[in-house]
This record gives C-alpha cells, sequence and structure tokens, in this order.
C-alpha cells in the first residue's frame, strides 16, 4: 500500500516538474523579447541597466542582453543565437556584415582604452601619452602584462597595438605576458592580485570596485579610440530573429533618444560613453 | 580583506530588507536546480535500479562509463547543449537557448550520471542483502527494482541531495546556456561571478553566504522529513 502511494507520488511530483517547465519556457516566449549579444564592458560599465529600462518603458520590448566577449558574441550571433548585435571590433564587424550575417552596421558611441598598472610603475609609464611608447617601456622593462587572451574587442585591439609598436609578441612574450582568457572586469581583478599592467576600456575601468593598488598610466593617444557599432542579425540567414522589434531597438539605439540616454549616463560625475551614431 | 567582513553585513542586509532582484535570482537557481534534480532522480534511479538487478553483456562497460561521466566538466557540458540548442544547432528550431528550461537541460545531463551511479552503489548493497529472500519469492525483475528502490528510499533521499549540491553550485554550463541574462536567466552563481568581474568582491561573496544559506535550508528540510518518516515506519 505504502509503495503505491510512493509511486503515486513520484508521478504526481514529475507532473508537477513538467507543467512547470512548460510554463517557464511559456513565459519566456513572449513575442516582444529580444535578444542582443553584446560584450561585457557595456555591462560590467551599467550602461544596459541605465538605458534599457528607458527603451522598455517607450517601446514596451524587453530586451535580453548575453553580455560575453566581441568575438564570441559574432560567433554567437553567427549561429543566429539573437536578434542584435552592439559589440566593438569595427573590422570584424565589417567582415561579419560582408559575409552576409549581420544587415547593415551602424556606429553607435564610443569611448577609449587606457593602460592600468600598479601606483609604483616599475615600467615607468608615468602619463606617456603615446601607447606605443608605452608598450615598448612594459617589454623593455619585462613589467608583468595581462593580456585578455579572449578574442574579444579589447584583446583585438591589443594584439592590433603591439603589431603597429613592430612588437612581435609571440617571441617577446615571456613569462611577464600572461593570457587570462578573461573578460576585462576578471582581467583586472588578476592584475590588481598580481600588480601587473594591462589594457582595458574606460568605461569598466571607471566602474570597477576593485581598484586596489592600479590606476591609469597612459592615455589619449588616439589610436586607443573604442568605437561601439550596432547591427541586426541577418533574417534572411536565420528566419527567427525579431526583425521588426530588432530594428526598432537600433533605430531608437541610434536615434535622438537613445544617443542622448547613452550620453545621459555619468559615474562618479564622469560620462562613460560618447554617442556618435551618424545621423 | 575588510570584504570578508563586510560580505556578512551585506549578506545580513539583503536578507533582512528581502531585495527583490535577490529574491528572484534565488528563486530562479531553486526552481532550475530543483526540476533539474527531480527529473535526474526519475531517469538515475532507474538506470541505477536496472543495472543493479539486470545482468547483460556490456553491462560493466555502461557502469564505467557513467562512473566516468561523473568527472564531465560542466563547461564541455555547457558548450555540448549550447551547439544542441543554438538556432544552427539540431535542436535549434526549439528556440530553447537562453532559457531556464536550457539550463535545466544543461543541469540534468550534469547529475544525471552522479544520481544513477550512486543510486547504484546503494542498491547494489540491499540486492546482495536481499538476494535470498529475492529468490525464495521468485520476484520478477520489475518486482525486484521496485522493492529496492523503496527499501533503499532513504539513501536515496541522500543521493539526490548530492545531485541538488551539485546542481544548485554549477556555474560554466548555465552560464553558456542560460547567457546570465538579468530578470531572465540569471542565478545565483551566473550573478556571482558577474559582481566578481565587477570587482565587487563583497557583494559577490556575500551573494555566496546566501546560497549557502539557502542550500542548507534545502537539505534540512529533506532530512527533517526523513527523520519524520522514519518514525513512523518504526511506528
Amino acid at each position: 500500500m505504502k509503495m503505491i502511494l510512493f509511486y503515486r507520488l513520484a508521478l504526481t511530483m514529475s507532473l508537477v516538474v513538467f507543467a512547470n517547465v512548460v510554463m517557464l519556457a511559456a513565459a519566456l516566449a513572449q513575442p516582444v523579447t529580444i535578444i542582443v549579444q553584446s560584450t561585457t564592458s557595456t555591462q560590467n560599465s551599467g550602461l544596459f541597466d541605465f538605458i534599457l529600462p528607458k527603451f522598455t518603458a517607450q517601446t514596451g520590448i524587453t530586451v535580453n542582453v548575453v553580455a560575453v566577449g566581441t568575438g564570441q558574441a559574432l560567433k554567437n550571433g553567427r549561429n543566429g543565437d539573437g536578434d542584435v548585435l552592439l559589440v566593438h571590433a569595427k573590422s570584424a564587424e565589417e567582415q561579419f556584415i560582408k559575409r552576409g550575417f549581420g544587415v547593415k552596421r551602424f556606429d553607435v558611441m564610443y569611448n577609449d582604452f587606457v593602460i592600468i598598472g600598479p601606483k609604483n610603475d616599475p615600467a615607468k609609464l608615468g602619463g606617456t601619452v603615446g601607447i606605443l611608447a608605452a608598450l615598448a617601456k612594459i617589454v623593455q622593462s619585462k613589467s608583468p602584462f595581462i593580456s585578455r587572451g579572449d578574442d574579444s574587442g579589447t584583446n583585438k585591439k591589443e594584439l592590433q597595438l603591439w603589431q603597429k609598436a613592430k612588437i612581435n609578441i609571440v617571441e617577446k612574450g615571456g613569462s611577464w605576458y600572461r593570457e587570462s582568457g578573461s573578460g576585462m572586469g576578471a582581467t583586472l581583478n588578476i592584475a590588481a592580485g598580481m600588480s601587473a599592467y594591462t589594457m582595458s576600456d574606460r568605461a569598466t575601468w571607471l566602474a570597477f570596485k576593485n581598484k586596489a593598488g592600479l590606476k591609469i598610466l597612459s592615455e589619449g593617444d588616439p589610436l586607443l579610440f573604442n568605437q561601439y557599432g550596432v547591427m541586426l542579425i541577418n533574417p534572411s540567414k536565420h528566419p527567427h530573429v525579431n526583425e521588426k522589434e530588432g530594428q526598432i531597438f537600433i533605430d531608437w539605439l541610434t536615434g535622438k533618444e537613445g544617443q542622448s540616454a547613452i550620453a545621459a549616463y555619468k559615474l562618479e560625475g564622469k560620462q562613460l560613453f560618447f554617442p556618435n551614431a551618424g545621423r | 580583506m575588510e570584504e570578508i567582513g563586510n560580505a556578512f553585513l551585506i549578506a545580513f542586509d539583503l536578507l533582512r530588507s528581502r531585495d527583490a532582484a535577490l529574491m528572484e535570482i534565488v528563486q530562479l537557481s531553486l526552481w532550475v536546480s530543483i526540476i533539474a534534480v527531480a527529473i535526474s532522480c526519475i531517469i538515475g534511479f532507474f538506470i541505477g535500479a536496472a543495472l543493479s538487478v539486470y545482468r547483460f553483456p556490456g553491462r560493466k562497460v555502461i557502469v564505467v562509463v557513467i562512473n566516468a561521466l561523473m568527472g564531465l566538466p560542466p563547461v564541455v557540458l555547457g558548450l555540448i547543449v549550447y551547439l544542441l540548442l543554438s538556432r544552427s544547432g539540431p535542436l535549434g528550431v526549439l528556440g530553447l537557448l537562453y532559457t531556464p528550461t536550457a539550463m535545466i537541460i544543461a543541469q540534468i545531463l550534469l547529475i544525471t550520471p552522479l544520481v544513477s551511479a550512486l543510486c547504484l552503489q546503494v542498491l547494489e548493497e540491499f540486492n546482495r542483502e536481499y538476494d535470498e529472500f529475492f529468490r525464495s519469492l521468485r520476484l520478477t525483475s520489475l518486482a525486484k527494482i521496485k522493492t529496492l528502490l523503496w527499501e533503499a528510499r532513504f539513501g536515496l533521499l541522500t543521493v539526490g541531495l548530492a545531485g541538488f549540491g551539485r546542481a544548485i553550485s554549477e556555474v560554466g554550463a548555465v552560464m553558456i546556456v542560460g547567457g546570465n541574462i538579468n530578470h531572465a536567466t540569471r542565478i545565483m552563481t551566473t550573478a556571482i561571478a558577474l559582481e566578481t568581474s565587477k570587482g565587487t568582491l563583497a557583494l559577490a561573496l556575500a551573494l555566496g553566504i546566501i546560497l549557502i544559506i539557502f542550500s542548507i535550508a534545502v537539505n534540512a528540510a529533506v532530512m527533517a522529513l526523513r527523520s519524520s518518516s522514519k518514525v513512523q515506519v518504526h511506528a
């Protein structure tokens, strides 16, 4: 008798469980939700938490953000896992459009990269503006440098800069050059723990709360420009893409309201992103 | 290292004020893991029981494989589930990626080997103990399975809790297939990873403390259930 009761209980429980799974799936299958594949910098800096509620209030469209490195975001976008891409690696984005994975790319906003390092500054960067000179100093002093090493927008930029400085980092990079293989925040944590140099986008750095003994040691070179772009994932390749809602988001972001929302986002009185959509 | 002290204060504050964002995350964490454990137990207990009762060629190979799968890195599993559920993958049409359902699927695949292997181990002992009894009654295999599962129910409860422990603490797989989306797929572990990457270490640690508290609560509830029903059995 007890055994029958036990199995009845098990059966009822599994039915309840099944019903819940279906409910959870249904709750998320609302048509007014779009998925944006974006980068860790836009999420960690708090930008999305600031501008997305405004967008949702105006349009009723919920935006689900998946924050990964730009390289992974582009790959996920290529697989059709999302509706819109908001990333920062212009040449990779243009390649993405050229190969037909995205519809059209729009500039959205920019900020810049900065070189972060320990306050005692063993490589003596001390306010060196020229980024190529700053990198050369790091190599010369063999001071520890943490690279993202994750094919993110920041990582792509860093590798370009080593190349511009004519430093073959594969050859020269000894034990002082480390790849964290992690997001910007995690990499900053490592740099703090190791008293190492690293390159960060300014937004993530300003929002970062574990600055420990780190500070900005080189900034201001035009080469450190950091452009963000937005694009719709191609619905002709992936028919499930929410073309209408995705486009509404892109139009909003590059339009008057989105641009002023981006400009209005400040942290400790400092503006993190500068809108520059060309319209 | 004032973070550690601060973490307890923050954890206490968050719990006392029933912080809405926190409660949402905690609820989803518990839901996802409990559902995953329930389904894993249904599958895993059946596999474990079948392996303990039936003897067939290749049985040992299956046991070895299941034991080996217990050590599967969650990230690898997350990647496999991502590739399956991706819009370009074989199950892409279902549109399950970045939903709690995807996280449940990943956790089921993660803990079913653990539940099966531990279940087999628990039942083996009972099987040896009951062997003569089964023979004397000439029970069918199905009847044996039923009897074993019933007799071992308290041991199996612990097996379920072991599965729950692995599910609730997991981060690699659910991060990939859930996407850590705010208000949709953010759970305790992915929120901890996010706060760590923002450098808000005290808050991350506070979330960890809260995760442990809820984990203890679930374990205690199951144990209480177990001891109260044990009393009934012996009464």
